[in-house]
């Protein structure tokens, strides 16, 4: 458990960064909290020539409030967010979601960004993310764009992202007032969802619903809620359509029954918050 | 001064181990010149070796030895097992790998990731062979075989049978019978193995430092491998061991390993264990297939037992194995008093890790299958499961009892502890949560099991592996000795060892306050040092910690020991305060008359005597410099010709109580409430005894719902990390309530017995037992974790 030789480079600002990502690209790995990185490196799944260190890009390492949107660097880690003060107002959501990923400990070293950019199929970040419909901030040599969550995170552990690209910050559109729900299934806490269902009222009619878990990316739906058992009905119809699939802790068979049972219990606490 | 055993004297341990001062064998400073080892291991679950070229490893700057298979074969030898068949392991896969982990070569170099990026660079060819994982198909004659010269992977079966269970099957109202399995797990240390080996060309022999357990059994095995008498394999363990469970027994082969790697390099040779080495490969308890079949009356009593056993070991049976198998031999009938059983013990081998010692032995394994199948007599026979168990119970008046197989259950009163776990509410309220819950749609169901804990093995127990007549050949083996050595210092300071090994335990404390109480000292007054020394310190084949026997064992032989020396003191006391020796105590730090307490020295003057003075000791007396007891106790004797068996000293009991509930959202089994009552004889330290239970108690909850090793049809191995090999952490542990009731032992001093294993063999069962409860079935999967819960319920699924 002793990763290959690789090179290191500190950069100190996010012009350097993207400078040696250009000269490296598909040999070049960006390193922040190293949660994922680190493990997959010492098991030689990651075979990077350099890694590039962004932690120390004090640029990054801000949130920054653009009034409808709330922006996360890429270095802001997760339990910074966690604690900043105006979350549970300002991004509800996240404020619920937040404290199932991972532990404490890895929270102090993991990043948002990270998070993102990895695109586990059940991170409770990229779920909600989608769910917020927020959008992905990608900086390279060549320029800026920024990626809707929908468009940046393809399937299971792949993105839009270019190898000369770095993500500089993810934006949460603001949604203080709203009534929201998160709840995951895990073995234990802190692991990675089984499933992770997340809810978002849209008005008096409807929610807005995420799935994490089931497929390769997260899923989000707009579900009436006027008639309870139509909402059921279009749940059971996501369980079937996304199929879920199998690995050692749950079945196929059995994601779709979780999320048959937790949407609506995550719905209606999300409507009874609001309330 | 009141006894300090019995107290819950703080432990001597903690301050160092707190504040990140413990010696662990990583921690120790090696020798200049130390290289490190690397172990590439099998990708495949079978196959042969076609050819190993390490010529571009060899190649690489840094690198001084790539070690395999043929170069081990030609220095040493295959391990020494008890069962006589061709089924040879050594250090390195020779010529044929069996699971996925197994060490093929070893590649030695100046720092750990050069040995990493040479292991890369050594070629392997394998040619794949079908793999056999399933226990059940390993023995069908169309099975894959592992050890073509042992001919079958069934490489021992065993028929034993105790008193009439034939006429107690044809007399019997009924017959109750039950298929039960017991899946792979172990209970990972924080500390993985740690060696650290040298070899003196000039005395031709090894020094090698390890994070060994013992059975110090092992030790002849490793000498024996490295072609060399014991005194040339000078094994030292350090003071401090990051857990252990059983687990640290196999490091042997590493040790072993590691030796011929300074052997073939000329330098000191270190080996850290990573955590994935850990997982595939360091050591796994055995899974077991029970058919269990009970002959019973109308009202639930049971005459006679049935069972069929069939134990994986994985790829090799390696020392001491199969243990597990025989460990609980004489105890195979539990807590009850059935005196009629037949058991057919069976081994196999698949293309699995290599089973070992595991915290529990046995245990898990037995009673999943007997207190599943009391459970099932009273569901089949319409009576309450708790009724069954009171109905069956050794009654406290046949005391000391000698079971069925052979166990002499040395004291304890077992229906007078049920009654107590179940009265004072507790199984009312039990009752009532389950009866709400029920009534609000909740699947909530009720469990108990009742387990008999053995401690202090007898080295002879494994012998009832081999016929009478094979027995009589190989010569007796029986008993068990525990050591302890008290020496006093030139200015009278205190000092203790013994022949126990450092696992987290407390033993030091527990030493300390044993021979505090003698001396009449204080527990700081005792210099406990655990650290061992094979070349110097004194063991026998017993040594080491495991199976529960430092209580009956280690912690006697201390008692024993201080006791001759406080004899010593006194007497010499008594020449120099001119008393008769009758009348010289020794108490708070000094040695003193009792009928006159001003008539006093301090303790040191009159214990470094023996130093100064020595020639004016009294008439006859050896210097009281040093009293060593060896402690055997006599009724550990051998197995009989009818293969009956007292295959431990002391029996403990543990009465286990809870409800569980199926989480309605995520098919979950929450403990909603658990109650454990224990009878371990008296007990030395409370606070540490809660320790070892609680400890014992949360691996359980672990084998019952999360730990499990898994690998596919095809031989894979899934579970290669704690993502996937899932440790409860103190999250997922449930309250428990631990409960105590303390019946001596009379067969030893101390009147202690172990207590450190019973809630591993408890806790499975009894939360199975509650799962069968709660959904109706017969057949409860362990771990019962959400997936499996999900297809009971669900089925197939939609």
């Amino acid at each position: 458990m002793k990763p290959r030789p690789f090179d290191y480079v500190r950069p100190d600002s996010v012009d350097e960064a993207v400078a040696v990502l250009a000269e490296h690209g598909e040999e070049a790995r960006v390193l922040a909290g190293g949660q994922s990185l680190v493990a997959m490196l010492n098991l030689r799944l990651a075979d990077p020539a350099v890694l590039v260190d962004i932690t120390r890009i004090a640029a990054l390492d801000e949130i920054y409030d653009l009034g409808d949107r709330i922006e996360v660097g890429a270095a802001v880690t997760q339990n910074r967010l966690l604690a900043w003060p105006r979350l549970a107002d300002k991004l509800p959501l996240l404020a619920a979601a937040l404290p199932f990923v991972g532990h404490f400990q890895t929270r102090n070293k993991g990043t948002v960004c990270g998070s993102v950019a990895h695109a586990d199929p059940s991170s409770e970040i990229a779920l909600s993310l989608a769910v917020l419909a927020g959008e992905v901030v990608l900086r390279s040599q060549r320029g800026t764009r920024v990626l809707a969550a929908a468009a940046f995170q393809k399937d299971m552990l792949t993105t839009a992202r270019e190898p000369d690209e770095l993500i500089t910050a993810v934006r949460f559109p603001v949604m203080s007032g709203r009534g929201v729900a998160f709840r995951e299934v895990a073995r234990r806490h802190g692991d990675f969802a089984i499933i992770a269902v997340a809810a978002l009222v849209e008005d008096k009619a409807a929610v807005r619903l995420g799935v994490g878990g089931m497929s390769g990316r997260p899923v989000v739906r707009h579900i009436a809620t006027a008639d309870g058992s139509a909402a059921r009905d279009t749940i059971d119809g996501m369980a079937l359509e996304l199929q879920g699939y199998e690995d050692l802790h749950a079945s196929a068979a059995m994601r779709r029954d979780l999320l048959r049972r937790l949407g609506p219990v995550v719905i209606d606490e999300a409507i009874r918050c609001a309330a | 001064m009141p006894p300090l055993v019995g107290t819950s004297t703080l432990r001597k341990e903690d301050p160092a181990l707190l504040s990140g001062q413990g010696r662990y064998a990583d921690d120790l400073p090696t020798a200049a010149g130390t290289l490190h080892a690397h172990v590439i291991r099998s990708p495949h679950p079978h196959a042969d070796i076609v050819r190993i070229d390490p010529a571009e490893a060899l190649a690489k700057d840094g690198v001084w030895a790539v070690i395999t298979g043929e170069d081990v074969r030609k220095i040493s030898d295959p391990f020494l097992v008890a069962l006589k068949t061709p089924v040879h392991q050594w250090s390195l896969a020779v010529g044929r790998v069996r699971y996925v982990g197994e060490p093929v070569a070893l590649v030695v170099a100046e720092n750990r990731y050069l040995a990493e990026d040479a292991g890369e660079l050594v070629q392997i060819e394998y040619r794949p062979l079908d793999a056999v994982i399933d226990p059940q198909a390993a023995c069908a004659a169309s099975a894959p075989v592992l050890h073509p010269e042992a001919k079958t992977n069934e490489i021992s079966v065993r028929k034993f049978s105790y008193g009439d269970t034939k006429s107690a099957f044809e007399r019997a109202d009924a017959r109750v019978a039950l298929s039960s399995s017991f899946p792979r797990l172990s209970f990972t240390p924080m500390e993985c193995y740690v060696v650290v080996a040298q070899y003196n060309p000039a005395e031709r022999g090894y020094d090698v430092l390890a994070n060994f357990q013992g059975p110090f059994s092992t030790h002849p095995v490793m000498a024996r491998a490295l072609r060399v008498p014991g005194p040339k394999l000078r094994l030292r363990i350090p003071p401090d061991s990051g857990g252990s469970f059983g687990i640290k027994l196999s490091v042997f082969p590493y040790i072993v390993l590691t030796a011929i790697a300074a052997r073939i390099t000329g330098r000191p040779v270190k080996w850290v264990e990573d955590r994935v080495e850990h997982l595939c490969a360091a050591s796994s308890g055995p899974n077991r297939i029970t058919e269990i079949e009970a002959a019973v009356t109308r009202d639930g009593r049971i005459l006679g037992l049935r069972l069929d056993q069939l134990e994986d070991y994985g790829a090799f049976l390696r020392a001491p194995m199969p243990g597990p198998l025989y460990r609980m031999h004489g105890a195979v009938t539990g807590a009850y008093d059935i005196a009629n059983v037949d058991v057919i013990n069976r081994v196999v081998l698949t293309n699995k890790m290599p089973a070992s010692l595991i915290r529990g032995f046995g245990g898990p394994q037995l009673y999943m299958a007997l207190e599943r199948l009391v459970q099932r007599i009273a569901i089949e026979l319409g009576l309450d499961p708790l009724d069954v168990i009171r109905r069956n119970l050794v009654p406290a008046h046949k005391m000391p009892y000698r079971a069925a197989a052979g166990s002499l259950y040395d004291s304890g009163d077992y229906p007078r502890a049920v009654a107590t776990a179940t009265g004072g509410g507790r199984l009312d309220d039990l009752k009532r949560r389950r009866d709400a819950a029920r009534a609000a749609g909740r699947k909530y169901g009720i469990g108990f099991a009742a387990i008999v804990e053995p401690a202090m093995s007898n080295m002879g127990y494994l012998s009832t592996l081999l016929t009478a007549d094979a027995r009589d050949k190989a010569g007796p083996k029986n008993g068990a000795v525990s050591m302890v050595t008290v020496n006093i210092d030139p200015l009278g300071a205190v000092s203790v060892t013994a022949d126990c090994t450092v696992q987290g335990q407390g033993h030091e404390t527990v030493l300390a306050q044993i021979v505090a109480d003698q001396l009449g000292l204080k527990p700081d007054d005792i210099n406990v040092v655990l650290e061992m020394d094979t070349a110097k310190d004194q063991w026998s084949i017993a040594a080491g910690t495991y199976s529960c026997r430092f209580t009956p064992g280690t912690a006697v032989a201390a008692h024993i020991a201080a006791g001759r020396m406080a004899d010593k003191l006194k007497e010499i006391g008594a020449k120099q305060l001119n008393v008769l020796p009758a009348d010289v105590e020794l108490a708070q730090g000094k040695i003193r008359s009792r009928s006159n307490p001003d008539n006093a020295a301090p303790f040191g003057r009159v214990a470094g005597t023996s130093h100064w003075s020595p020639v004016m000791l009294p008439e006859g007396m050896a210097p009281a410099l040093s009293e060593t007891a060896l402690w055997m106790p006599p009724e550990l004797e051998p197995p009989s010709s009818d293969d009956r068996i007292n295959t431990s000293l002391t029996y403990g009991f543990v009465f286990d109580m809870c409800g569980i509930e199926i989480d309605p959202l995520t098919y979950q089994v929450r403990v909603d409430r658990y109650v454990s009552m224990h009878d371990a004889g008296r007990i030395l330290n409370p606070m540490i005894a809660d320790g070892q239970m609680r400890g014992a108690f949360a691996q359980g909850i672990a084998a019952a719902l999360y730990e499990e090793f898994t690998y596919n049809d095809e031989g894979a191995f899934l579970t290669g990390t704690f993502a996937d090999y899932l440790v409860p952490t103190v999250s997922e542990i449930p309250a428990v309530e631990m409960l105590h009731q303390e019946t001596p032992s009379p067969l030893t001093p101390l009147g202690a017995k172990g207590l450190a294993e019973g809630n591993c063999m408890s806790v499975p069962v009894c939360i199975a037992n509650a799962i069968a409860d709660a959904l109706g079935v017969k057949d409860v999967p362990v771990p019962a974790s959400p997936r499996r819960i999900h297809a009971l319920l669900e089925g197939g699924g939609g």
